[in-house]
């Protein structure tokens, strides 16, 4: 089971790094460059395939925003003017992590939002529970020993 | 009772939001350029090779930027439309942005191109489209790298833009132009647009 993961995750490897390979030759000349150029993509949303970064996505849009981010980092432009050139763009939809804002509330709120009203409703249950426990009356010594009895019977079986 | 009424009212309202999810369309991506200057270019004509074209020559009229390119499905669906609006309503000047026309293909290997070859194997391709289907457009300006394609986010041909009279852009569709578009949507803010 190991093994196998462990191949399926060679092969996507591979793949990934002879795809990048292929196409951006160009920059391995500057690995500062090259790491900016990476790490700046994986925060870029590919519009064509909407859930694929503009680093794994080999959509021909993302390869030439990839070469407007490459250019943007060879002109010595700081990440927020390469973040801002691409928002002004394509909007927010384009971060993966966009900004909190009137419109992203329930987007970046909505998970803290559930987790309380989980912990709520847990909460209630569990009180529920416990009074429910708390008002059940005892048995009686007759019902007690009857049940004893019951119980040997079905343990001699 | 009472606890099968929250299992059920929670199920109901999953289900609600997920069919109003579902039946949303995740193309339909909102443009930060509505409402901003439409972005300078300056492109060759189709027609005329030796001249330009830029938002700036079109100030003072409410215009429509149509994305197109010959490879394009989605813009055979839509032409028809176009060349019936390009007769019905000559007023609303109609430029095309031919947009990446020959390396967006993707029949090519640009790499073994060279730059003349493509230029002029894209104007031979866009002028032969629009001879064979009809040509809506007041003129066609060529985009070849998708350079200003990008200025416009243009992440999905065809797109359409309706820019004003300061040169701003008002609206944008993405993806084909319907009948239903064009009169729901376009002309009322042409006429808008043209008070």
């Amino acid at each position: 089971m190991n093994f196998r993961a462990l191949i399926f995750a060679l092969f996507f490897v591979s793949t990934a790094v002879f795809a990048t390979a292929a196409n951006e030759a160009a920059m391995a000349t500057d690995p500062v460059a090259e790491k900016r150029l990476q790490a700046l993509s994986e925060e870029f949303r590919c519009l064509v395939c909407q859930n694929q970064t503009i680093a794994d996505s080999n959509a021909e849009l993302a390869q030439d925003l990839r070469r407007e981010v490459r250019a943007m980092i060879k002109d010595g432009k700081s990440d927020k003017e390469i973040v801002d050139f691409m928002v002004t763009r394509y909007g927010d939809f384009v971060l993966y992590r966009p900004p909190v804002k009137g419109i992203t509330l329930l987007l970046w709120g909505g998970p803290l939002a559930l987790l309380l009203f989980g912990l709520f409703a847990l909460q209630r249950y569990l009180r529920q529970r416990a009074r429910r426990i708390e008002a059940e009356t005892p048995l009686s010594d007759a019902e007690a020993s009857r049940a004893e009895s019951l119980l040997k019977d079905v343990d001699l079986k | 009772m009472n606890r099968y009424f929250w299992i059920l009212g929670g199920f109901a309202a999953l289900v609600v939001l997920l069919a109003v999810g579902l039946g949303l369309n995740p193309r339909d991506v909102p443009s930060p350029l509505v409402g901003k200057p439409a972005p300078a270019f300056n492109l060759t004509v189709l027609a005329t090779p030796d001249k330009t074209l830029g938002p700036k020559d079109m100030q003072g009229k409410v215009w429509l930027l149509n994305v197109w390119a010959s490879w394009c499905v989605s813009c055979r669906q839509e032409h028809p439309v176009l060349v019936e609006f390009s007769k019905k309503r000559a007023d609303v000047p109609l430029i095309g942005l031919n947009y990446k026309e020959v390396r967006g293909d993707g029949e090519f290997d640009m790499s073994k191109m060279p730059a003349a070859e493509e230029k002029k194997m894209a104007f031979k391709r866009a002028a032969q489209w629009l001879s064979q289907h009809g040509d809506p457009y007041s003129l066609t300006v060529m985009d070849l790298d998708g350079r200003v394609g990008i200025d416009y986010g243009v992440y999905g041909v065809p797109e359409t833009y309706l820019i004003d009279k300061a040169g701003v852009i008002r609206m944008k569709h993405t993806g084909p132009i319907t009948p239903d578009v064009l009169d729901k949507k376009i002309l009322p803010l042409v006429a808008e647009l043209n008070k």
